[in-house]
């Protein structure tokens, strides 16, 4: 692997020897300069919506409540099970005991919403910067409101995560408080990653086709629902950006399967191979299983390939998704890449996805988000994916936009989702080319 | 510590943004740690802006607070600086730059960038969205126009020979309620009284514009919040009177007409005695009957709130039953009009106390922000917004201003409309009876079903109405009826009902009542009831608590 390492412009070779050197590997550069990127709080939009008891109350700032409000937009039909609790000038001159006002809030939460059962305290870069300490607090807390409510922390701050790191660091507290897995309990198999309901029990179906089992996901369903870990436990990542989670899983006895990502048919289908490898699964059952499904994934990605075949595009940073998407884009839609820019790149989780990537594909670690737009204008790509406070700028300028932030919310995983998500790049191709005004 | 479930206001360097965003020429480079980026996408996509905010941030990390992050600032200020070229630069920090306390104004000062600077102190911590885009403007206005101003005591030049009367418009910003097309609206209106508009800032000015604000004879503040700190400076350092009546409604647009052409000295009979505006014949007109004595519930920023219950009462004939304000900085004034409705202000932003007023309430009509919409989707109750904060749907295509003579149209239309789905609603229930016609009706009410439910929590079988005639429905109704979404209404208004008993034709007699007063009549008869001590509740009972209540 080439690495250079940019600041403000001007590259540097890094000193850190290459490790791969494989001629097709792709070339990593390391970028410095303004970050267009969503904090970690932002993945609270997605989560309080898939653990159906559990809460979210960051302690932070206006600018925290303002920020997850944006990102979820205020036209959320239900209450939101998140909420602020904001620090003020009382709180930060000591005129107020902060842990008293925390108790205050937390009781009030509690009281209005007496159906939650895990309550996180969210951690935010000025709750992190005053080095107010929220695991105290919530074992503090706990201890209060036991055993109807458990109470658990982690940071979002923008300081430590961006915006998918969120997820990673609330499984990884996650991961840390499971129960234990029986003493000489039957190997099982651990799905880690927040998936929409409808994609967790196509993924159920599937490793129950292939008996592979007893399979559980990380986050279940609901609070009291969360899966066991022990060391007879091995887990698949069904997200790129979930390094923490899975260290947490490893110090609990986890074994992670080295898989690519089930994005597109391919993903998928590697991402399950290598879970029925573990599992022993005869290649014929494999086939018998997968062949219907992936030839269904493959005629639903075939339609868009005419839109999307030999166009190009390139990648701002956001979710830590976008070496996967440019692997599936690439390989099974014949997409050109021009560059995939990502926040933070987790070598050792998505080295068989790298090795994936066409020859030379240039990956962009970190951001300095003028000089990606330089070089995002200059090379005038068919489209563009990147975040909501880029893309219609972007789109004034002539250039085809894709909102990076719908790869989270909208179903895109597994063998069902392939076509689906290929048709959330061909869209807006499609859009331009339908319009003339 | 405040619990927040969702916040009226940003911090105030979101209120900075705005007023950068609004100008030309004006960069600014705020100290933030990364995420702080996220505010660039209420500009881009909020207000579908085809350009992003003019806004560098500094997006430390966790790595960079062990290190420089001045220099960090320092190094991300030159680099805009080069890369912008703006006329002038804001400088500041975001809530988390706050408390590292880096100082970006005297980094930048050190700089020595050959454009001015204007160093912004924002307290987040103390200080919200509207506060932060008022001391802003203030800011680049005492920089700009402020060297400018005569030497104390300088009487005002006399006009030209032959110049026309001249005015700023002070006060429209970037992400500002229907700013865009008040500005046009109250544009013309001023010119068309022979009137010059000199400047409109900040939205759309330059720091050039900024620099010869004090030529004009007077400045006129359409919003308050925003405007009126940076027209006090001028009125003492250009000695500029002010106006400060917000165009709203019919009544106030022909005052601050009235205002406008006495400081400029023309005569405006001409201008008001041609004004057309449709809301004061509609309002007349038989079909508005209905409007009579409709109970709204008024909240928003300070201007909109007080002109919107103006309105209400004066000009649309409604009763107004709550009046509130987010803006702290317009608590007085808000006081001051709730008691022209014998109402009590209420001056809070906190959402959960605005819900329980609401629902405390029991309005006809609920005219607020987009929080507000939500309050009332919620409890079935019509809605229609009149302040920031703003929603994407805040930025229609078409020309619709607030202000002015065709903004008393907009809001003659606006607000009227969500209740003649109202009246539609009513005759549907009228005609219950008939086979085709029952309260499942689809309506343009949208969330029907649950809406009801939350609006007669007194009840559980009233919410389920039509569930005695169709099973069918009630298992819809059950279904859609989503807890999350009526638990607060339910919660608060879950009141004296447990030990009274409903007679079963008292039920059906009650149902015969229009859902949107029924929560009103059912909660009229439990406690007229509770007071006369009666247990069970008859046909007889809710007549009588009719007749008590006079409603």
């Amino acid at each position: 692997m080439n690495a250079h390492v940019t600041v403000n412009g001007n590259a540097i070779k890094s000193t850190a020897p290459d490790t791969a050197g494989a001629c097709n590997a792709p070339v990593v550069t390391f970028e410095r300069g303004q970050r267009e990127v969503f904090c970690g709080l932002t993945s609270i939009v997605w989560l309080h919506r898939k653990i159906q008891d559990a809460f979210f109350l960051v302690v932070g700032s206006r600018t925290c409540a303002h920020l997850v409000q944006s990102a979820a937009g205020v036209m959320i039909f239900a209450e939101p099970r998140f909420a602020t609790a904001i620090i003020d000038e009382r709180d930060l001159a000591g005129l107020a005991d902060i842990d008293d006002e925390l108790d205050r809030v937390v009781t009030r939460l509690l009281d209005r919403r007496p159906e939650i059962k895990l309550l996180f305290l969210v951690g935010s870069c000025p709750s992190e910067v005053i080095k107010l300490d929220l695991k105290r607090a919530a074992q503090r807390l706990s201890k209060i409101h036991t055993p109807k409510v458990r109470i658990l922390n982690y940071s979002g701050s923008g300081i430590e995560t961006t915006f998918t790191q969120g997820e990673d660091a609330c499984l990884a507290t996650l991961a840390a408080e499971l129960p234990a897995t029986a003493t000489n309990a039957p190997p099982s198999l651990l799905v880690v990653g927040a998936l929409p309901d409808v994609v967790e029990d196509q993924f159920r179906r599937l490793f129950e086709d292939l008996g592979i089992g007893p399979v559980a996901f990380l986050p279940a369903r609901t609070a009291n629902q969360q899966p066991a870990v022990g060391p007879d436990t091995r887990f698949l990542l069904a997200q790129p950006f979930l390094g923490d989670t899975a260290r947490a899983l490893e110090n609990r006895g986890g074994k992670r399967i080295e898989a690519p990502f089930p994005f597109g048919e391919e993903g998928t289908t590697l991402w399950l191979e290598a879970a029925a490898r573990v599992w022993n699964v005869p290649d014929d059952r494999f086939q018998r299983v997968t062949a219907p499904r992936r030839e269904r994934a493959r005629r639903a990605v075939e339609r868009h390939r005419e839109r999307l075949g030999g166009r190009s595009i390139f990648f701002f940073p956001d979710s830590q998704l976008e070496p996967p998407l440019a692997r599936f884009l690439a390989r099974e839609l014949g997409m050109v890449v021009i560059e995939i820019g990502t926040p933070y790149l987790n070598r050792q989780h998505l080295d068989q996805e790298l090795a994936l990537l066409p020859h030379g594909t240039s990956i962009v670690e970190g951001q300095d988000v003028e000089a990606q737009i330089d070089r995002c204008r200059a090379a005038r790509p068919d489209i563009v994916v990147c975040g909501l406070g880029l893309a219609n700028p972007l789109e004034a300028e002539g250039l085809t936009t894709k909102w990076s932030i719908e790869l989270l919310f909208s179903p895109v995983h597994g063998y069902e989702q392939a076509g689906d998500l290929a048709e959330l790049f061909a869209r807006p191709l499609d859009r331009r080319a339908r319009l003339e005004v | 510590m405040q619990l927040t479930v969702w916040t009226y206001e940003g911090p105030p360097h979101i209120g900075a943004m705005r007023i950068a965003n609004s100008m030309r020429g004006v960069h600014y480079v705020l100290h933030a740690p990364q995420g702080d980026t996220y505010a660039d996408l209420l500009f881009t996509m909020i207000e579908r802006n085809s350009k992003r905010p003019p806004v560098t941030y500094t997006t430390f990390q966790a790595r960079d607070l062990g290190g420089d992050t001045a220099e960090l600032f320092k190094s991300s200020a030159r680099s805009a600086y080069e890369r912008f070229k703006p006329d002038l630069l804001l400088v500041g920090a975001s809530c988390t730059a706050e408390l590292i306390q880096d100082d970006p104004g005297g980094l930048a000062k050190a700089l020595a960038l050959p454009i001015p600077v204007v160093p912004l102190e924002l307290p987040a911590y103390q200080k919200k969205e509207n506060w932060g885009a008022a001391e802003t403007f203030y800011q680049i206005v005492r920089a700009v126009a402020g060297p400018l101003a005569p030497a104390p005591g300088t009487p005002k030049a006399p006009r030209r020979a032959g110049a026309r009367p001249s005015c700023n418009i002070l006060g429209p910003t970037s992400l500002g309620f229907r700013n865009r097309d008040d500005v046009r609206e109250i544009s013309r209106l001023i010119e068309s009284l022979g009137i010059e508009v000199a400047v409109v800032a900040p939205l759309g000015a330059s720091t050039a514009d900024i620099a010869r604000l004090g030529d004009a004879d007077f400045n006129v503040v359409l919003y308050s919040e925003i405007a009126m700190q940076a027209a006090q400076f001028l009125k003492r350092s250009f000695g500029q009177p002010i106006v400060s009546i917000a165009p709203i409604g019919v009544g106030a647009t022909r005052a601050f007409i009235a205002e406008v052409a006495k400081l400029a000295g023309v005569d405006a009979s001409g201008v008001l005695s041609d004004a057309a505006s449709r809301l004061p014949w509609y309002s007349r007109s038989v079909d508005s009957t209905y409007l009579t004595g409709k109970r709204v519930f008024i909240f928003g920023d300070g201007t909109h709130a007080i002109a919107a219950a103006r309105i209400a009462k004066e000009e649309l004939g409604f009763t107004v039953v709550g009046l509130g304000t987010y803006s702290r900085e317009m608590a007085r004034e808000v006081r001051d009009a709730a008691k022209l409705y014998g109402v009590e202000a209420l001056i809070s932003d906190d959402y959960l106390e605005v819900e329980e007023t609401i629902a405390g309430l029991h309005p006809e009509l609920v005219l607020g922000t987009q929080m507000e919409r939500h309050i009332a989707k919620r409890l079935g109750v019509p809605c229609a917004v009149i302040s920031a904060p703003v929603h994407v749907q805040d930025f229609p295509a078409r020309y619709s201003p607030h202000m002015g003579f065709e903004g008393a149209n907009v809001i003659f239309d606006t607000w009227v409309h969500p209740l003649m789905m109202g009246l539609e609603e009513h005759l549907l229930a009228m005609f219950r009876e008939d086979f085709e016609f029952n309260d499942t009706a689809p309506s343009h009410l949208g969330g029907h079903a649950s809406g009801k439910v939350a609006h007669t929590p007194g009840s559980r079988t009233e919410s389920l109405a039509p569930a005695d005639t169709n099973p069918l429905a009630e298992a819809a109704v059950a279904a859609s009826a989503d807890l999350a979404v009526i638990e607060p209404g339910a919660k608060l208004m879950a009141t004296i009902a447990s030990e009274i008993v409903w007679a079963a034709e008292a039920e059906t007699e009650l149902r015969k009542i229009p859902f949107f007063v029924r929560g009103k009549a059912r909660r009229n008869t439990e406690t007229y009831a509770k007071q006369q001590g009666v247990a069970l509740i008859t046909v007889e009972t809710l007549y009588d608590a009719k007749a008590h209540f006079g409603r």
